[in-house]
């Protein structure tokens, strides 16, 4: 609770310096037009009018809040919350790709996991691969695959899914493989003693013990899942999604709407991280783990 | 038929060979340990390879690896311009400036608790959102040329590299600026001796954390607009032409770029922090 005034100065500074930059970038626009129109402005009005403009260079933070506002709350209200107007059906388009993908790349990621802890060979064959993917761009192979599986037939959905499930699968194996070996020695021995089976060691074992780093590159993959669906949805031509929302807000000098969809992108980045630290700390406190 | 009989054939004397490595006496060896990953990664060309001319997979869905090499090979110009636009240019300028950037912001917030306990969890929750997203935006601001990547990679790598700093710097414990109080060592003394050397594992964990962004924060920042060069640009026009064997050419260039450059700042890391269990290790 000490840090709630720290991080609100914080806050408090960044809306500040951001209410001055848009002065500052906004300027030259009014100051052309008024001298286009001849006429001399105050200070005053050259302020408020660098908070109002239709296409500024960097929208102030209350004209995002507006549109932000515009686009969700207002269009729940008059009952087109899912039209092609509205943040919610965009987020929602992008949001559905990102869980599906995240539900794959997780699970599989978990798969071969508990497949390098068990066996040596693919051990030693997978994993060096696995760490050095993590060094590697992969989100640049996103376009290839939108357009490649959009040729052979299956578009929507699906292409975003698989880039998001590939770029949140290699933070869970690296994770996981690292969470199922944390139990040391010691305890394994206490096991072998007991003669548990490799099956009882892992669900008694293994897997509880693996929790903590579970949750951490869960973290760590949902926020690659988002990106992944975003950044796929940009080769498709801007037409549905926070990523079109982007691509089409770049085209045409939409500089609100670029920042309400990258706002949107944030909170919906900011709620699934959190709803997933939410989830750990139930967990762990449950399992006695909690720190 | 031939092809298809070839790779399963290949594929199980592989998984053989690689299954009775792994468990043989010389596992532990670096010839054995370097050996069976190549192994791997020599199947899954190869089969890659059988399978795509096996099934006659059209090279406008999968190209096979010799026709990329040759592909690579033959436009080495093109790659080594793309290469420089996006790497040099663009991720490594933006790379220096945005790690000096939050390595220097983060001694300065250092000096202040009140500072520090605001924003690192800003940081941290900034660090967290998709910042990529900031990409047409910047294009806009600094045009299509190489700044613009720049910009995007230092609002990459700028939260993470700040981050870990502020960690890392309180990382000397208590009794080790103790001693340094009681050699009357001035702040800036304290610093250089013992707080940003008992930080450097940290700064180098948000460093190798960067790296990759910057690469990834380069390419995409060139799909929102770039000049005629670049290998965001190039990928995003190859694939438009369903020219497939180009586009996995500058995956590839990119890959191996982003080993190097991953690779090279773990080797700075190892001569920095030589002294520090991780690396003293094995």
């Amino acid at each position: 609770m000490r840090s709630v005034l720290p991080i609100l100065t914080v806050v408090m500074a960044i809306l500040a310096l951001w209410y001055g930059a848009a002065v500052m970038l906004n300027r030259q626009w009014t100051l052309d037009q008024a001298a286009r129109a001849g006429q001399d402005l105050t200070i005053a009005q050259i302020v408020a009018d660098t908070m109002a403009q239709e296409r500024p260079k960097l929208p102030a933070p209350h004209q995002v809040g507006a549109e932000l506002w515009n686009t969700t709350g207002a269009m729940v209200l008059e009952g087109r919350a899912f039209t092609r107007r509205s943040l919610i059906w965009h987020g929602w388009v992008t949001l559905s790709a990102t869980l599906v993908g995240f539900g794959i790349g997780t699970g599989l990621g978990i798969l071969l996991a508990v497949g390098i802890v068990h066996n040596r060979a693919m051990d030693m064959s997978v994993m060096p691969w696995a760490i050095a993917s993590q060094t590697i761009p992969i989100l640049a192979i996103a376009p290839m695959i939108i357009v490649v599986l959009n040729s052979v037939g299956i578009s929507g959905l699906l292409p975003k899914a698989i880039i998001s499930a590939y770029l949140s699968f290699f933070p869970v194996v690296v994770g996981m493989v690292a969470g199922l070996r944390s139990p040391d020695r010691m305890q394994l021995d206490l096991l072998r003693t007991y003669s548990a089976s490799p099956s009882q060691a892992f669900w008694k074992l293994r897997w509880p013990s693996s929790m903590p780093y579970l949750f951490t590159s869960l973290k760590v993959g949902m926020a690659a899942s988002l990106v992944g669906a975003i950044v796929g949805e940009l080769p498709t031509g801007a037409v549905r999604g926070l990523g079109a929302r982007l691509l089409a807000g770049s085209y045409y000098g939409q500089t609100v709407q670029i920042w309400s969809a990258l706002f949107a992108a944030a909170i919906l980045a900011a709620t699934l991280v959190g709803i997933i630290g939410l989830i750990q700390r139930i967990t762990l406190k449950r399992m006695g783990m909690a720190r | 038929m031939i092809w298809l009989g070839g790779v399963a054939a290949f594929w199980a004397a592989a998984l053989a060979l690689n299954v009775w490595l792994s468990n043989s006496p010389w596992r532990r060896t670096w010839a054995v340990r370097l050996a069976v990953p190549a192994i791997f990664g020599l199947t899954i060309l190869v089969v890659w390879e059988g399978l795509v001319r096996g099934l006659g997979v059209p090279s406008v869905i999968l190209p096979p690896p010799t026709a990329i090499g040759a592909r690579i090979a033959s436009s080495t110009s093109i790659l080594w311009v793309d290469f420089v636009q996006t790497f040099v240019k663009g991720a490594l300028s933006g790379y220096v400036m945005g790690c000096s950037a939050a390595v220097l912001t983060a001694i300065l917030i250092d000096r202040s608790p009140f500072l520090k306990r605001g924003l690192l969890p800003v940081g941290n929750f900034i660090a967290a959102l998709p910042i990529i997203g900031t990409a047409p935006i910047l294009v806009m601001w600094f045009g299509f040329d190489w700044q613009s990547k720049a910009a995007v990679v230092v609002a990459m790598v700028f939260f993470p590299v700040l981050v870990n700093t502020v960690q890392g710097l309180a990382a000397s414990d208590p009794m080790q600026r103790d001693l340094m109080r009681t050699w009357s060592a001035s702040y800036g003394q304290t610093l250089l001796k013992l707080r940003l050397p008992a930080a450097m594992p940290f700064i180098f964990n948000g460093l190798k954390i960067a790296t990759t962004l910057a690469l990834i924060g380069a390419i995409v920042a060139e799909f929102f607009g770039s000049p005629i060069r670049g290998m965001g640009f190039r990928i995003s026009t190859e694939v438009g032409r369903l020219a497939l064997d180009m586009v996995w050419a500058e995956i590839a260039v990119a890959a191996l770029a982003g080993s190097a450059f991953y690779g090279l700042v773990a080797l700075a890391e190892r001569a920095v922090t030589f002294w520090h269990p991780s690396q003293r290790g094995e």
